[in-house]
């Protein structure tokens, strides 16, 4: 009984689909005979294709629900166990602190090149995981404060001659400038109403960046931008590019550290009352204002920090690099890899850029698997490829 | 019953809480007209009225969330007269920092926390480790972190709940829940507690046991509480004061005996008597 219902239901969803994909898929103008074929074989296909596809579908829709029910206890996932097991914590670490050592000198510059980009995204990711993981804000325009960064490097630089290590930290106070500026007209928003915003703000400064020749030299963007020096020995390419990646992993490793700490302390904790409750958070005593405006500077400042990086890294910087693209591409990596998941944000922004890195192959089909991937998760997993897991204070006498 | 109603008075003693003349409009509804209130150092005081009266926007002007339109609210935590302070319109995170804890009448609890995390949130207006100080994790912060964990055990050790402590803060049955709600208030160290109708939902047991949890509060801890509520029972057993509001406006106030037998406030509880009607 059951079965035969399932068959109705896929043969009703592949007739379905033959219909609508008829027009592309079966009718096919020759312009140079004017002679129409029709491709039925293609028609078969996709018949056949979706009532296996919508069997599977709905397998899987099924045991999410029947799973759903026992997950509520057993909760964790593989990974998330790994990561909580105090034994395989400290072989895993050293395992992946050696495979990043001595990643630049096994692979070739190339790898490395891509590895440095991801492990920006990296940064990235793990900055706007303390505004939208930690803090709950939304914030959509984060490529700006990543272009505040990079561009404060290259006109310091151009202008005054400011190296590498000085930019830096120049750079994440900068955006973190930018980020209070952004912060406090929009504290009062929330949800939809402060993405929108942000929105505006990324949008308002790639404009300015893009227009404002005599400041920023417009859409030609600047060049010759210095990669940062060793104690002022001029390096060759390929040890510039190894350099590069020990200063990115070196400021990931620094990343992860703060937000550590953050996520544990007294005001990790206001962020996440913050979050559950505005109202009772303000009544407790937290200054609403002042603990989002925290949250706003210290995940602008990575990308600010990033930015200052990427600048280093490309030696050539312009508008076209901080599109509202960056901005929804850094979040994909945060909302896929998992909300306040340090882990997940990582595996999701390395998941992200290196695949269509190595998958240029399939370069056309990238929208289409990023939106099927991105819809997939939301039903199968909305928390995330790793889920944030929060660790709770455990009172011990 | 003599250990129930402590009176402190003395007369050089200024309330703890004065509201004078308060008014709060919202468009062309005026939710409180003014109204006078004051709580001496240790009462408990009671706001009553029906459905819709403005009690809780009263609540709401006090610590903070609205800001009043017209009249004053004074505070004196010690009830010394020479330090009285206007407290309207500062934002609700200063009133709490000033000493006037609240609960909500819908449980605002921090969901996705434990119960233990609750209550060292409450903590907060009373430490200050910044972000240098939580990346650096120094001497400073920790000796303060402990201080939070401690400080909010022995108060859900005082409340009762201490056995939830790792417990989410939803999975609390009801009336643990409100009993939360009031261990967080006591971590911001009031002293003046508003409580918002902390007997709702309970059963008689559970509001026996709360009569007995606010009245250890306020003998202890000196705490003086003000609370809204419509237990009537609770009430009358509790308050050595009552006020009663009505459409905004301030209809009665007194002891429990003066409030039962006040005619203006049956009237406005259970409507005119049948009898008066007739005659009129």
């Amino acid at each position: 009984m059951t079965a035969k219902h399932e068959i109705r239901k896929s043969i009703i969803a592949s007739i379905w689909f033959m219909f609508l994909t008829f027009p592309i898929m079966v009718i096919k103008v020759n312009t140079v005979t004017n002679t129409i074929e029709w491709r039925w074989y293609n028609m078969a296909l996709v018949g056949i294709g979706i009532f296996f596809l919508s069997m599977l579908w709905r397998y899987l829709l099924k045991k999410k629900e029947e799973g759903g029910k026992k997950e509520k206890k057993a909760g964790l996932s593989l990974i998330q166990r790994l990561l909580q097991e105090k034994q395989f914590a400290l072989p895993g670490m050293v395992i992946i602190a050696v495979i990043t050592i001595i990643f630049p000198h096994i692979f070739s510059m190339y790898q490395t090149n891509i590895m440095i980009s991801a492990l920006i995204f990296v940064m990235l990711g793990l900055g706007l995981n303390i505004v939208i993981g930690l803090a709950g804000l939304l914030v959509l325009g984060y490529a700006a404060f990543f272009a505040v960064g990079a561009y404060a490097y290259a006109l310091l630089n151009l202008h005054y001659g400011v190296g590498f290590w000085i930019a830096l930290p120049i750079g994440g106070i900068l955006a973190a400038l930018f980020g209070i500026l952004l912060g406090y007209p929009v504290l009062r928003l929330r949800g939809d109403y402060l993405a929108i915003v942000t929105l505006g703000f990324g949008e308002i400064i790639r404009l300015v960046l893009e227009n404002w020749n005599e400041f920023s030299f417009g859409p030609s963007g600047i060049k010759n931008i210095p990669k940062p020096g060793f104690f002022g020995i001029e390096l060759s390419m390929q040890a510039t590019t190894i350099y590069i990646f020990y200063i990115v992993v070196l400021l990931v490793v620094f990343t992860i550290f703060v937000i550590n700490r953050l996520k544990n302390s007294r005001i990790g904790r206001a962020w996440t009352a913050l979050k559950d409750d505005e109202i009772a958070s303000q009544a407790m005593g937290i200054d609403k204002a002042k603990t989002k405006l925290r949250a706003f500077a210290l995940g602008s400042t990575w990308a600010g920090m990033a930015g200052v990086v990427f600048a280093a890294k490309t030696t050539f910087i312009n508008p076209a690099s901080f599109t509202l693209w960056e901005s929804v591409i850094i979040l994909c990596t945060v909302v896929l890899g998992g909300m306040g998941s340090i882990a997940g944000v990582i595996a999701g922004a390395l998941l992200l850029i290196l695949l269509p890195e190595y998958m240029r192959d399939f370069g056309e089909f990238r929208m289409i698997t990023f939106g099927a991937v991105l819809i997939l998760m939301m039903i199968f997993r909305p928390g995330g490829m790793i889920e944030d897991v929060r660790k709770t204070y455990k009172f011990e006498k | 019953m003599s250990v129930r109603h402590i009176s402190l008075r003395s007369d050089n003693m200024k309330p703890i809480l004065e509201v004078k003349n308060m008014t709060m409009d919202f468009g062309g509804l005026r939710a409180i007209d003014s109204v006078d209130l004051s709580i001496e150092k240790g009462q408990i005081v009671a706001l009553i009225g029906p459905n819709g009266a403005g009690k809780t926007t009263f609540f709401n002007c006090i610590t903070g969330i609205y800001t009043p339109t017209s009249g004053d609210i004074y505070i004196s935590p010690n009830g010394e007269s020479d330090k009285q302070e206007r407290i309207n319109g500062l934002k609700p995170n200063i009133v709490t920092r000033k000493g006037l804890a609240r609960t909500f009448q819908n449980i605002r609890l921090f969901t996705s926390m434990t119960v233990l995390e609750n209550v060292m949130i409450g903590c907060h207006a009373v430490t200050k480790v910044g972000i240098m100080g939580a990346i650096f994790r120094g001497i400073k912060t920790k000796t303060e972190e402990r201080f939070i964990v401690e400080k909010s055990y022995s108060i859900l050790e005082k409340i009762g709940l201490a056995k939830y402590v790792d417990e989410l803060a939803v999975n609390l049955p009801y009336g643990a829940q409100r009993r939360l709600e009031i261990a967080r208030a006591l971590a911001t160290n009031p002293f003046l507690l508003l409580l918002d109708e902390p007997a709702a939902g309970m059963n008689p047991q559970e509001t026996m046991e709360l009569d007995e949890l606010i009245l250890r509060i306020r003998n202890t801890e000196g705490i003086s509480i003000l609370l809204i509520e419509h237990d009537m029972k609770l009430v009358m057993s509790l308050s050595e004061k009552i006020y009663v509001v009505d459409y905004g406006r301030k209809i009665a106030e007194g002891t429990p005996e003066e409030i039962r037998h006040n005619s203006v406030v049956i009237k406005a509880y259970l409507g005119e008597e049948i009898g008066e009607e007739c005659d009129a």
